[in-house]
C-alpha cells in the first residue's frame, strides 16, 4: 500500500561534545504509518525521536515537512504545532486530568467552549471519563499515561512521537494502553514513531521496523521483514528471537487453533493455542528455544507442527548453538553441543523444525490484511 | 518576663492609638522591603530562568556562587554599598546614601541572590523532560517559561518569602547606608536597635511586636496564595 511521504530527514547528525551520536543518512515518514524504533540502550532511539520532533537541533542535516524545509527558529516552532510527543515519563501538569487533556489546546488559544467538548470526547476515548476533576498526582501509573496520550491526541497531531511510553509501567496495564493505542492509532490513521525494546510492542503497534545500533539505524523495513529476515547478526541477535508468520485461522474448536500459514513454497498447516473467528487473520510467532530439530518427521512427539527445512547458518550462542533455518521462511532453533553433533548441523544440512502448539504465539492486530 | 507584657501592652498602646512615628517607621519598612523584595524578584527568577534553561561554560561556577550569595552577611552588603555611595565613591554623584532609596538598594542586594538560588532549585526541582514536553505540546518560548513558573509555585512563593524575611529582618544594611534618621531612614529593626541601646525596652519590645506581626500578615498572605493553588 503506497503512502504519501510527510517527513523527510536527510543526513542528520547529532553530536555531543566531540562524540557523534547519531547518523542517519536518509529517513522518510509515510502518512499513517507507525514506525517503530528499537535498540538497546544508547543506540539513539530517542535522540533520533527528540531531532525528529524538531526538539533538538541536529548538528548537521536537513528536516521536511510536507515538502517545507524546516530550517529557522520560526519554522521548527511552526512545525511543533502540527506534531507532539508523549514520554515514558508522563509529565502531567499540577492540576486536574480535564486541565492537562486541555493544556495543548489552551495553548494554541481555544477558548473553554471550544476545548470542553475535545477534551471530554478524548478522556471518554481513553476511559478517563470518570476522572476528569482527579488531580494529576493522585493518578496511577497507567490513568496518568491515559491522560498523556490524551493530551497527545486531542492536538490531532499530523505526527505523534512517543519515547518508551509504556516502559514504566506493569505488563498488565501496559497490554491494556497497548491494545487502546493501536485502535487508537488505527482509527485516527495518526503517523506515529514509536521507540520501545519490547519486540511484542512493536509488533502489536508497527507497520515498520528501524532497528538501531551505535547511533545508525542497521536495518529499516516492514515489520516481517525485519523480523524474519535481519540482515545481520545484531539485528538477527536483537529481534530474530522470534519467527513472525502471517496466517488464516481456519477452524477452532476446544481451544486449538488450526491456521493456514503462508510461505513461498505454498501453504502449510499450523496449530496454535488460543481463541480466534474463522478467516481472521493473525500473526504467530514462534521463539528459537521452543523449536526442536530432528532428522526426520517424528510421530511419536507431542509438536503438532513440524516443518522441513535447511540449516543456513550454525552460530555459538552462549552455552547452546543458534542454528538459523530456512523453512521457507526464516526460523531460529537453540540446540546444544551434543545435538549438534549427534545431527551433524552444518550449513546446507536438511532437517526438520518442530514445535508444540503451546509454543505459537499468536498477535492479533487491527486491520492486519491491510497493512501487511 | 514583666518587661515583656509591659513591651506587648505597649505596643498594642502605640498601634491603638496610632501613633504617628510608629506608623511612619512601620509603612517605611514595609514599603522599602517590599520594593527591594519585588525588584529582587525580577531580577533573581530572571537569573535563575537564565541559568535554569541554558547550558553554557561555568555554569557550575555561577550556581555555586549564587549559593554562596544567599548567606551575604548583610553588614558587609551595607558597607560595599556605603562605600559605593559615599560622596567620592564611583555613585557617590546620585547623592542616595542615607536615604530610603539606599536601603532599598542595599536590601535589593542582599534578597535578590536568596531569590535567584531558591529559585533556580525549584526550577532544577522540575523533572528534566518538562520543558520539552511543554514546548511538544505547542508552546512558543514565552509560554514554556510560563508554564516552568506555574509548576513551580509552591517552592517559588517559598523563594519569595524567603527573601522578604531576609530584608525586613536585617538591620546592618539598613543602618549604615540608612543611618536611622528620624522621620526619613529610620525602620522597624534600625528603631528597635536605637531604642535599646537608650534602655526603653518597652518601645523595643512594641516596636519587635509590630516587626513580627508584619512578617506574620506578609507570609500568611504568601502562604495563602500558595496553599490555595495547591488544593487544585
Amino acid at each position: 500500500m503506497s503512502r504519501a511521504t510527510i517527513f523527510q530527514a536527510r543526513d542528520l547528525q547529532v553530536h555531543r561534545g566531540s562524540a557523534r551520536v547519531l547518523e542517519v543518512p536518509a529517513l522518510d515518514l509515510r502518512a499513517g504509518e507507525v514506525l517503530a524504533l528499537m535498540g538497546p540502550n544508547g543506540a539513539g532511539k530517542s535522540t533520533l525521536l527528540l531531532t525528529l520532533a524538531g526538539l533538538l537541533p541536529p548538528t548537521a542535516g536537513t528536516l521536511h515537512f510536507r515538502g517545507t524545509r524546516l530550517h529557522s527558529r520560526a519554522d521548527r516552532d511552526a512545525y511543533r504545532r502540527c506534531m507532539t510527543m508523549v514520554f515514558q515519563d508522563p509529565l502531567l501538569f499540577d492540576a486536574t486530568v480535564a486541565q492537562n487533556i486541555a493544556s495543548g489546546l489552551k495553548l494554541r488559544g481555544l477558548s473553554a467552549a471550544e476545548r470542553q467538548p475535545q477534551v471530554e470526547d478524548w478522556a471518554r476515548r481513553l476511559g478517563l471519563g470518570h476522572l476528569l476533576h482527579r488531580p494529576a498526582h493522585q493518578l496511577s501509573g497507567g490513568e496518568a499515561q491515559r491522560t498523556a496520550l490524551a493530551r497527545a491526541f486531542v492536538l490531532r497531531p499530523e505526527i505523534l512521537f512517543l519515547d518508551e511510553p509504556f516502559s514504566a509501567l506493569d505488563s498488565r496495564t501496559r497490554g491494556e494502553l497497548v491494545n487502546d493505542l493501536s485502535h487508537i492509532l488505527a482509527e485516527t490513521g495518526t503517523t506515529a514513531v514509536i521507540t520501545t525494546h519490547e519486540q511484542g510492542e512493536a509488533a502489536r503497534l508497527a507497520h515498520r521496523l528501524a532497528v538501531m545500533q551505535g547511533g545508525r539505524i542497521v536495518q529499516l523495513g516492514g515489520l516481517r521483514e525485519v523480523l524474519n529476515h535481519p540482515e545481520d547478526p545484531f539485528v538477527a541477535a536483537f529481534v530474530g528471537m522470534e519467527t513472525l508468520l502471517k496466517g488464516q485461522v481456519v477452524t477452532c474448536r476446544d481451544g486449538l487453533l488450526f491456521l493456514r500459514v503462508r510461505k513461498d513454497s505454498g501453504d502449510r498447516a499450523m496449530v496454535a493455542l488460543g481463541e480466534a473467528q474463522p478467516g481472521q487473520t493473525v500473526l504467530v510467532g514462534v521463539r528459537p528455544e521452543h523449536v526442536a530439530l530432528s532428522l526426520q518427521t517424528d510421530n511419536t512427539s507431542s509438536a503438532r507442527n513440524a516443518f522441513p527445512g535447511t540449516v543456513t547458518k550454525v552460530i555459538p550462542h552462549g552455552p547452546f548453538f543458534k542454528i538459523e533455518l530456512d523453512c521457507g521462511f526464516f526460523l531460529t532453533a537453540f540446540v546444544t553441543a551434543q545435538s549438534l553433533s549427534e545431527l551433524d548441523l552444518q550449513p546446507g544440512r536438511p532437517v526438520v523444525a518442530s514445535f508444540k502448539a503451546t509454543a505459537v504465539h499468536l498477535i492479533r492486530r487491527e486491520g492486519l490484511d491491510a497493512q501487511l | 518576663m514583666e518587661l515583656i507584657w509591659e513591651g506587648l501592652r505597649k505596643a498594642l498602646e502605640l498601634l491603638l492609638r496610632l501613633d504617628p512615628e510608629v506608623l511612619r517607621i512601620t509603612l517605611l519598612s514595609l514599603k522599602v522591603s517590599g520594593i527591594a523584595t519585588f525588584i529582587s524578584v525580577v531580577l533573581g527568577l530572571g537569573l535563575a530562568l537564565t541559568v535554569a534553561l541554558n547550558a553554557f561554560p561555568g555554569k557550575r561556577l555561577v550556581i555555586a556562587l549564587m549559593n554562596t550569595g544567599m548567606g551575604l552577611p548583610p553588614v558587609v552588603v551595607g558597607l560595599f554599598v556605603t562605600v559605593l555611595l559615599w560622596r567620592n565613591g564611583p555613585l557617590g554623584f546620585l547623592g542616595i546614601l542615607y536615604t530610603p532609596t539606599a536601603i532599598i538598594l542595599a536590601q535589593a542586594v542582599i534578597a535578590t541572590p536568596i531569590i535567584a538560588g531558591l529559585s533556580l532549585a525549584a526550577l532544577q526541582h522540575l523533572p528534566p523532560g518538562l520543558r520539552l514536553q511543554i514546548l511538544a505540546l505547542g508552546a512558543t518560548r514565552t509560554q514554556m517559561i510560563w508554564l516552568l513558573l506555574k509548576e513551580a509555585r509552591l517552592p517559588l512563593l517559598a523563594a519569595i518569602m524567603a527573601g522578604f524575611g531576609g530584608v525586613i529582618s536585617e538591620v546592618g544594611a539598613s543602618i549604615m547606608v540608612g543611618g536611622n534618621l528620624k522621620g526619613s531612614t529610620r525602620v522597624l529593626t534600625t528603631a528597635t536597635v536605637m531604642e535599646t541601646s537608650r534602655g526603653n525596652f518597652e518601645i523595643a519590645f512594641a516596636l519587635s511586636f509590630i516587626l513580627l506581626v508584619l512578617a506574620f500578615s506578609v507570609n500568611a498572605l504568601l502562604t495563602h496564595l500558595q496553599q490555595r493553588s495547591r488544593r487544585r
